[in-house]
């Protein structure tokens, strides 16, 4: 299959965007949680999840597309919404709960809505999958050839809303492809303790739709099925499952103890790690120079950068502002 | 003066040895949901659970409510005495038809003659700028359905105590305990998370409220949270010389009305407060038994202190400015006393 470079560019430099924006959100989480570490507090309270080394479902998936396309993710959404081109700077407004954040201070991390670009998330596992099915439904109903594509976690595939959602998709062909991101983990449980299949491509069968698997968490494979996934979704060729078996290099949530993992398991994971993977492919195979990719990666943390500025600078919004906006 | 040594135990602590004194006494007790295994539930109910017990009983479930809730009612069915973690309170939206069509009914459609003896156990609270989706307490939404039981204790002492009375119950008890009363070290630390707690296997009763501090001049009713911010207005009230009476419901469902018509007859003025939304919850149902049963002893109209009915915002000076406080309980009773 054909790939493009230019898309790989921009998968490169969104997937160390995500990188750097996780890594900011990792210390600016710790502020003033230390030494006596308390959800509550800091520049950034409540819980984080954040999606560090799960760039290559976001950044492989987004390339492919376009503002009219949606996106539904979930509770560990900042590399899908960076992937989908939210407002950087809204979005980390909102994170640090202040007035100039996509909801005004009301969402917060796990809640961050872009209709501009056709992002949502949510912290109900799974609940994001039949707003994705709804989204498809009105792009068919409709006649225009958006897509809709849920990101969900391999916890999520065990919950009725996705079997549910997945059949009336397959029963409709409508245009939606629902992504799983399989982490190894929800929360502490391990998959081999959650589902009862080795992985969950394989129930696309149960729908009579495509199933698709990516190992080792590979940016170029996920491109290269997303891709294919996207292209039949718009040509009207019906609804996809993806599971990508990717790792998260953190806890569920920022201060998880952990206590179900061996210590050493993410120091190896890191060693594979696909934005060194992806760099690497595009020096020695797309002949893509040191300074080209240089210049990606300044450009990516000086947005960053200038995002968590804008946060911080940001006013808080005025307390009784809270009363404002439950009905439009 | 003799001096007695108190045990000490957080909130969390005390729950999971309930459990583990009511899993050694009877085969049928046995815990299932998510991460109540290894990591011993996200809020600290089950820790050491697993370790005693193995994955036989106290188990790992994926993330499916509809189901690990139907099968627990299935099990209690056949005459186990299932308890099942809801993770969160606000999570009852993927698996409410369980709860309140199955779990809720079956015993009462069934003429008595299907008993379900389940505790369904759950976070509740917010505070800590876990937003709209993770901060709920939903006292009212659970209690105003009919055919369950609905605790919500708030020491150490009644959390153990109630729930051995919880799984010792034959019907089924919905039991929500406080994230920040669990005494987590990555929560805010409140004295009132740690008590004293008896190592033996004791019961406090379902449907009975504490008066947790006597006083003559305002009954205050809360519950959970809410009770110990009640306490501290009062200390503070005190030193305005008015002496407040402070209720803990301790039990939504049944709830002990007798206790707060005794205390209004005795203060003459109520204050409710309520970490649930205003409109239609516990604060006016505790103010419509006020009207019921002694209007006439009240010498001020009923107030209440309650989220008003905007949902848990994440930005800290919103989520404050909707949450009850010492502050706000303070100021209501000084009007109150002086209305």
């Amino acid at each position: 299959m054909a790939i493009s470079k230019d898309h790989l560019l921009w998968m490169y430099e969104t997937m160390y965007k995500i990188r750097c924006y996780e890594d900011k959100m990792a210390e600016a989480y710790a502020e003033g949680k230390s030494p006596v570490f308390n959800i509550g507090a800091g520049p950034v309270p409540g819980e984080m999840h954040l999606a560090t080394g799960q760039e290559p479902a976001a950044a492989g998936m987004c390339v492919h597309l376009k503002k009219e396309d949606t996106v539904t993710a979930p509770h560990r959404p900042h590399h899908h919404a960076i992937a989908k081109g939210v407002d950087l700077n809204r979005m980390t407004a909102e994170i640090f709960g202040k007035a100039t954040g996509l909801g005004k201070g009301k969402g917060g991390h796990m809640h961050l809505f872009d209709p501009d670009v056709k992002f949502s998330c949510g912290g109900i596992v799974g609940a994001g999958i039949p707003h994705a099915l709804g989204a498809a439904l009105a792009a068919k109903k409709r006649g225009t050839d958006w897509v809709a594509v849920a990101f969900i976690g391999e916890g999520a595939a065990n919950q009725g809303a996705f079997h549910e959602s997945l059949n009336m998709a397959a029963l409709w062909k409508l245009p939606f492809i629902v992504v799983i991101e399989n982490n190894q983990y929800g929360i502490s449980v391990p998959k081999t303790a959650s589902t009862a299949v080795l992985s969950n491509d394989v129930r696309a069968a149960a729908y009579g739709i495509k199933g698709y698997y990516v190992k080792d968490n590979d940016p170029i494979d996920m491109y290269n099925v997303s891709k294919e996934a996207v292209e039949r979704a718009r040509t009207g060729q019906g609804p996809s499952i993806i599971e990508i078996e990717t790792y998260r290099y953190l806890g569920h949530f920022q201060g998880d103890p952990e206590v179900y993992r061996d210590k050493n398991e993410v120091t190896l994971l890191r060693q594979k790690d696909p934005i060194i993977r992806l760099r690497n492919y595009l020096l020695n195979e797309c002949g893509v120079t040191e300074e080209t990719i240089a210049q990606l990666e300044n450009k990516a943390t000086s947005e960053v950068d200038q995002a968590y500025a804008f946060a911080r600078e940001s006013d808080y919004p005025k307390p009784e502002e809270a009363l404002e906006d439950v009905f439009v | 003066m003799q001096q007695t040594k108190q045990r000490l135990l957080t909130g969390n602590k005390a729950l999971a040895e309930a459990i583990r004194l009511e899993m050694e006494r009877d085969p049928n007790v046995f815990v299932m949901g998510e991460d109540v295994g290894v990591y011993g539930g996200i809020f600290g109910a089950t820790e050491g659970l697993f370790q005693k017990f193995g994955p036989e009983r106290v188990i790992d479930t994926p993330i499916s409510e509809t189901a690990f809730i139907g099968a627990a009612i299935g099990a209690a069915a056949e005459g186990m005495r299932p308890i099942v973690e809801l993770m969160f309170v606000d999570f009852f939206g993927v698996c409410m038809d369980q709860i309140y069509n199955h779990m809720a009914k079956i015993p009462y459609m069934s003429g008595g003659r299907v008993k379900l003896p389940m505790v369904l156990m759950t976070a509740v609270g917010g505070g800590y700028s876990d937003a709209a989706q993770h901060s709920q307490t939903l006292y009212a939404t659970f209690a105003h359905l009919p055919g369950m039981k609905v605790v919500a204790p708030s020491t150490p002492y009644d959390l153990k105590g109630m729930m051995i009375s919880a799984i010792r119950d034959d019907n089924p008890v919905v039991f929500m305990f406080h994230k920040t009363l669990q005494g987590l070290g990555w929560m805010d630390q409140l004295d009132a998370s740690i008590g004293h707690v008896p190592e033996e296997a004791y019961t406090v009763p379902l449907g009975k409220a504490n008066i947790v501090r006597e006083g003559t001049d305002i009954t205050i009713v809360g519950i959970q949270m809410t009770v110990h911010q009640a306490l501290e207005a009062a200390k503070r009230l005190e030193q305005q010389g008015i002496q407040a009476e402070v209720i803990d419901l301790r039990s939504l469902v049944p709830l002990d009305k007798e206790t707060i018509i005794q205390s209004v007859k005795k203060t003459h003025r109520l204050l409710v407060v309520d970490e649930d939304y205003l409109s239609y919850g516990m604060t006016a149902e505790i103010a419509a038994i006020a009207a019921e049963h002694c209007l006439y002893d009240l010498e001020a109209p009923v107030k209440r202190i309650a989220v008003p009915d905007v949902p848990i915002p994440y930005s800290r000076p919103l989520e404050q400015f909707v949450l009850p406080n010492a502050d706000k309980i303070f100021r209501e009773a000084i009007q109150l006393v002086n209305e």
